[in-house]
């Protein structure tokens, strides 16, 4: 504990110089700017800004690229708050009572609750990873193969379990990931899968690409479809309402806690911030007193889902610097970044690389500190942007797409695989497949695949390696328990049908 | 996703696009699974082949998709009045898509920087009915910012076309 701090204070002097300050501030302005244009994202954002990076040194790229992340985080809630548009999937929640809240005039007291709140979160959550992070790194250093797959299948059954979709979709999504993920040449054996005699294959699909398509172009393809109206209400923020809202926030410190707690856990295990935040929102409207009011402009409606999302954001982060397994898209991506700069994530990092882990960490809490203040500040800003019309605003974004899809690797088949994928992530979209599983599975495609086939190389091809000891027999048997959740739910539930007692159908998406 | 009218033209059906894609999700996955039977996917030599791990990962994506197929024949009738997208939606999402694969393609030829200044040029006149002057602006700035800050800035070379070759860059 007294070590991790004595670390944690070297990463504050690692952070803490001037270079390093002007990238965090960067990265937070352009990580807005990305939170509020629809299309871009904090996935996509960061793929996109992914290749400027390389020249850098990779603590203050790292550094930029984590703070545009969280920038995108905050700038979600504006657009949710102002426009009834939410600008991240996470924010969606945040409009429910973020809207009515300025329709009667109470857009300053929604935002100033909306982003301390997320800040709240984000600050709990690196608390916890400062602490925990040390010790699962400590602890995973005695993880093999079969460990190592078992990690990954508990991730991937959490997304069938936990998931908001249908599981099958889920699973169609996550296997076509993985199947994307094997094309190109195999490493350990040397063939070519699923090349087809093209040249262009050989190296296989690049996530950063999916990333781009998917959430970029396919956003824009639906924004496109809703028909852009921005009917925005104004956002007028001084110092008065955010003093008097900080004194109204400390009557849902329980809220805020229970939000914390469900952040946490749905980053960690890769749920992801977006449905963190309809269960932080959904828990708030059954033990609220208020519960009843919620959805007319509420403002424990909005510190809840907002919380949420920043705890899950925040805490993906944790997986993916210990285990190298990511919690969510966005931590995929800095993931890939950081294996582009040759640092391989996993707890050989808080080992060999010290000093830039905990660069990182203490970039989390200044840059969440540089954070709000900065977008407590610029909302007028934000908003004008909102109101440049979208028929300059979306070729724009798709021009800025196609140039991040080309610098990935400088290949013209990137731009067109790019469109493909746009056109793919429209249509999952709509279908609602769930996007997340598919670029975590793209990512961790190869790593579990060379996981499973070197247990099964040491078992002599016997899937008992998987139970052989106590600690990987009870992670594979948590990941078959998360899988067969829907089985057991829906169970339940015909129970239930059938002795009568119908229950209230769950709130809707 | 609204319910609405039967007919209209240019509608489709939810059931339909929930068929079509869960079939050529299975088409996929049959090219996962033939592929890696050619490949193998028994034990070798040295170990489990190439093909062993993505067969499994075919079979799973190929039984989820089929599930999904099935579930929505099952569902048909009840399925009859969604809509996947109406003909007013779609239009504007082709009016996106079909200048975006345009522009694509003239990436290829004339390099990003025309491709790009046409692109948001025509979308500018066609979509947003914007006079010459700030349609000017717009697409001739943005390439402009984005050549200063990608070749000059950052020196990362971006695909170029004739017009770059003949003002000499």
């Amino acid at each position: 504990m007294l070590e991790d701090i004595g670390n944690l204070m070297q990463g504050f002097a690692v952070a803490l110089t001037w270079k390093n300050l002007v990238f965090m501030l960067v990265g937070i302005l352009l990580g807005v700017l990305i939170g509020v244009l629809p299309g871009l994202g904090g996935a996509n954002g960061v793929a996109i800004l992914l290749p400027l990076t390389f020249t850098m040194s990779p603590t203050s790229a790292i550094i930029m690229l984590s703070c545009i992340y969280w920038g995108a985080l905050f700038g979600g809630a504006i657009t949710s708050i102002l426009f009834n548009i939410p600008g991240e999937p996470w924010s969606v929640a945040t409009t429910f009572d973020g809207f009515p809240m300025a329709q009667q005039g109470r857009a300053g007291e929604a935002m100033t609750a909306a982003f301390t709140s997320s800040f709240v979160g984000a600050l709990f959550a690196v608390i916890l990873i400062t602490f925990l992070a040390p010790l699962v790194a400590k602890f995973a250093l005695q993880f093999g193969p079969p460990e190592y797959f078992a990690i990954q299948f508990l991730t991937f059954a959490s997304f069938v379990g936990m998931g908001r979709e249908p599981p099958a979709k889920t699973l169609v999504s996550m296997m076509l990931g993985f199947a994307l993920a094997a094309v190109g040449l195999d490493t350990v054996t040397g063939t070519l899968r699923m090349t087809f005699g093209q040249t262009e294959l050989l190296q296989g699909f690049d996530f950063l690409i999916a990333v781009i398509g998917l959430f970029g172009l396919g956003e824009i393809l639906l924004t496109m479809e809703e028909g852009l109206a921005f009917k925005g209400t104004k956002g007028k923020i001084d110092l008065n309402i955010v003093l008097k809202t900080w004194k109204l926030l400390p009557k849902f410190w329980l809220t805020s806690l229970r939000a914390c707690l469900i952040g946490c856990w749905m980053g960690i295990t890769p749920g992801g911030a977006t449905p963190a935040s309809f269960m932080s929102y959904g828990m708030a409207r059954r033990f609220s007193k208020k519960g009843d009011k919620f959805g007319t402009g509420e403002i424990e409606g909005v510190v809840a889902p907002e919380t949420a999302a920043h705890a899950a954001g925040t805490s993906a982060l944790l997986p993916m610097l210990t285990l190298g397994i990511p919690g969510s898209p966005t931590a995929a991506v800095l993931l890939g970044g950081l294996l582009i700069w040759g640092l391989q994530p996993g707890p050989l990092l808080f080992v060999e690389k010290k000093e830039f882990v905990w660069g990182l960490i203490a970039s989390m809490y200044l840059g969440n500190i540089v954070g709000l203040v900065i977008v407590l500040t610029t909302v007028p800003f934000w908003a004008a942007i909102l109101r440049v019309p979208f028929a300059i605003i979306a070729p724009v974004i798709v021009v800025i797409c196609a140039i991040g899809a080309y610098t990935v690797h400088n290949k013209f088949f990137d731009v067109a695989m790019m469109v493909v994928f746009g056109v793919v992530g429209y249509a999952f979209k709509k279908l609602k497949y769930p996007l997340a599983p598919l670029v975590l599975a793209l990512v961790l495609g190869d790593g579990a695949e060379t996981a499973f086939r070197q247990s099964m190389l040491a078992s002599g091809g016997n899937v008992g390696i998987f139970f052989s000891n106590g600690l990987v027999g009870s992670i594979m048997a948590l990941g078959m328990v998360i899988l067969c959740w829907p089985l057991v739910a829906r169970v339940r539930a015909f129970g239930r049908q059938r002795s009568g007692g119908a229950r209230p159908a769950p709130p809707p998406a | 996703m609204e319910t609405r009218e039967k007919g209209a033209r240019g509608d489709v059906e939810l059931r339909w696009a929930e068929l079509i894609v869960a079939l050529l999700v299975v088409a996929g996955a049959l090219v996962v699974m033939v592929d890696s039977l050619r490949v193998g996917i028994a034990w070798g030599d040295d170990g489990p082949k190439a093909g062993y791990f993505p067969f499994f990962i075919g079979c799973i994506l190929g039984s989820a998709a089929l599930w999904i197929a099935a579930r929505t024949l099952v569902a048909w009738k009840s399925l009859g009045d969604k809509m996947f997208v109406t003909g007013a939606e779609l239009r504007p999402v082709l009016s996106m898509l079909l200048p975006t694969i345009a522009y694509v393609i003239g990436i290829y030829f004339i390099g990003i920087y025309v491709a790009s200044a046409i692109y948001i040029a025509a979308f500018m006149v066609w979509q947003g009915k914007y006079g010459w002057l700030p349609t000017l602006a717009t697409s001739v700035g943005v390439p402009l910012a984005i050549f200063l800050m990608f070749e000059m800035w950052f020196l990362v070379p971006l695909p170029k076309g004739p017009f770059e070759k003949l003002i000499g860059y």
